[in-house]
């Protein structure tokens, strides 16, 4: 199954008549099979919203968004989601959170464990199967989280700021091991993030969302082999032309956030 | 013994070394309050198998529990669990349908927030009245006491599950069915095991009364009994088993918790 995601004048507005939201602004853009995409934008510019209309959870208001030739209409285990705050079962065992979407699809008994046991050595849960997740830390909570998908093999993986919660040692180990995850075997990867350093050190292109509403204000490649070095002037200079982008819209954001009436 | 272990035991030794001394003198008539060492003799005479050992007769088990005071806690035991199961039995499923279908719950609910609020005791006119005598209402009653705390907190844990639950389920395929008993209900499972736990104790506060009432043994009746002939040492000792009992359904039930809810991140010890 191919798996290119195609978005055509994509509209999201949030409630209706003069107090609605527009999140989404005619969003159109293409990623072709195996690119790892980052969204990145400052807070409330839609990074979430534009995924979970890929992910079949938010419909559009207007215009369409297709996975390998299929529209999207609902949620599917095609386009495996990884959400910030992991969601993993907390009253399921690591193994059986991992079991779960082979459940769901009907895998013969010796089949999904095999997948299991495969997944768990990849990700280096193979001591952890018989936890709950209430005793795994952050990192491990999101490695079962990525087992949970990658057990079903999806060829879209959709990724909300999954380390956004982690400490900068465990959140670039977790880069580290995405990457190798994805050289082996080239899924298209949306990866949302607000964290500009991620983005380049992640990504083949990175799309800089603006601040309401949210359209692509610039479609960056990042031309870099990898492993990329945070450090080298290269990085740095894309860093710069990056930071600047955002930040522009970081100042509209705080603008509006100002003088934005209390709400709660 | 620790130094505050000791101190712990020493007001109720006391208390009970002054009752004793009370009603040995005679300042307090034994029957406003026998002394504690008659109601320990009259509760531990209660305890004993009416006959001796006969292994041609009955099993050895069956004959431990002959006694009045062991047969009338199985009876009461065994009425709590009855109507315990019947009460949330019913409640679980319902709590589920409501707590899921805005539809039912806004039909419903208001019916509940009327009904919720009658203890279970203002029934027994209409129970007796529906049922007669005997077990049936008293069952009735029981399953009433438990009925209503297990099915508002099924109905709240179900209406709380968090959305990201459902959110993670959906985009891993799954179905209706398979939402409802793999996501759902665990996810409401501390809420409905919170009524369970109120609902059994509601329940045996409603066994003794419902005894009282409408049968011929089990504890409640028996303290009742034993008032006609002014046994205050019966009386009393009945309360003591009636409060080891409760004890015990307690205890069980918390420990059933801890091992459905080991999961659970609230039980983080
Ligand atoms: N369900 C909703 N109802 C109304 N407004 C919403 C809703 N969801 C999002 N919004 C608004 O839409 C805009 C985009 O939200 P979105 O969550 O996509 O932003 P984001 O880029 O993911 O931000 P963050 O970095 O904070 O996660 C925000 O201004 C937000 O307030
Ligand atoms: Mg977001």
């Amino acid at each position: 199954m191919s798996a290119e995601i195609v978005v055509t004048n994509a509209v999201k507005v949030f409630g209706s008549g003069a107090a609605g939201v527009p999140a989404l602004q005619d969003i159109t853009a293409t990623v072709p099979e195996g690119q790892f995409l980052c969204l990145l934008g400052p807070s409330g510019c839609g990074k979430s919203t534009l995924l979970n209309a890929m992910a079949g959870f938010t419909p559009l208001s207007a215009g369409t968004i297709s996975v390998g030739g299929r529209p999207v209409r609902e949620p599917g285990p095609d386009r495996g989601m990884v959400f910030q705050e992991y969601a993993l079962f907390p009253w399921m065992s690591v193994e059986d959170n991992i079991r779960f979407g082979l459940d769901v699809k009907g895998v013969p008994k010796a089949q999904a464990e095999a997948t299991v046991a495969r997944i768990t050595d990849k990700l280096g849960l193979a001591d952890f199967r018989t936890r709950y997740p209430k005793d795994l830390s952050g990192g491990m909570r999101q490695r079962v989280a990525i087992a949970r998908i990658l057990a079903l093999d999806p060829p879209v993986m959709l990724m909300d700021e999954p380390f956004g919660a982690l400490d900068a040692l465990t959140r670039r180990t977790l880069q580290d091991e995405l990457l190798r995850i994805w050289a082996e075997d080239r899924k298209t990867i949306v990866f949302v993030t607000h964290s500009i350093e991620e983005a380049i050190y992640l990504a083949d292109r990175i799309l800089v969302m603006t601040y309401r509403p949210g359209r692509i204000k610039r479609d960056v490649t990042v031309p870099m082999p990898r492993p990329r070095d945070p450090a080298s002037a290269e990085f740095n200079a894309i860093k710069r032309e990056l930071g600047q982008l955002v930040m522009e819209e970081q100042a509209r954001f705080t603008d509006a956030e100002l003088h934005a009436p209390a709400v709660d | 013994m620790t130094l505050s272990s000791f101190r712990g035991v020493l007001v109720p030794l006391g208390l009970l070394l002054l009752w004793e001394v009370l009603s040995r003198t005679g300042a307090v008539s034994p029957v406003v309050l026998p002394p504690p060492s008659a109601v320990a003799v009259k509760w531990w005479a209660g305890l004993q198998p009416a006959l001796p050992y006969d292994p041609g007769q009955e099993s050895y088990l069956s004959w431990l529990f002959s006694g009045e005071m062991p047969h009338d806690a199985v009876s009461s035991l065994g009425r709590v669990l009855a109507g315990f199961a019947l009460g949330a039995g019913l409640a679980v499923p319902i709590g589920l349908m409501l707590g899921t279908s805005d539809g039912l719950y806004s039909l419903f609910n208001p019916l509940l927030q009327v009904l919720r609020p009658i203890p279970p005791i203002a029934y027994i006119p209409l129970a007796i009245v529906w049922f007669g005598l005997g077990n049936p209402p008293a069952l009735f009653l029981i399953a009433l006491g438990t009925f209503f705390p297990v099915l508002v907190n099924t109905i709240a844990g179900v209406r709380q599950v968090d959305s990201i639950y459902i959110r993670a389920a959906r985009n891993l395929g799954a179905g209706r069915w398979t939402m409802f008993r793999r996501v759902i209900l665990p996810a409401a499972s501390p809420f409905v095991l919170a009524g369970m736990r109120i609902g059994i104790g509601t329940a045996f506060i409603v066994v003794i009364v419902a005894e009282m009432i409408a049968v011929s043994d089990g504890l409640g009746y028996r303290i009742l009994e034993a008032r006609e002939y002014m046994w205050s040492d019966k009386i009393i000792g009945g309360m003591l088993t009636i409060g080891i009992l409760g004890l015990i359904i307690d205890g069980a039930m918390s420990r059933l918790n801890d091992h459905l809810l080991r999961w659970h991140r609230g039980l983080e010890r």
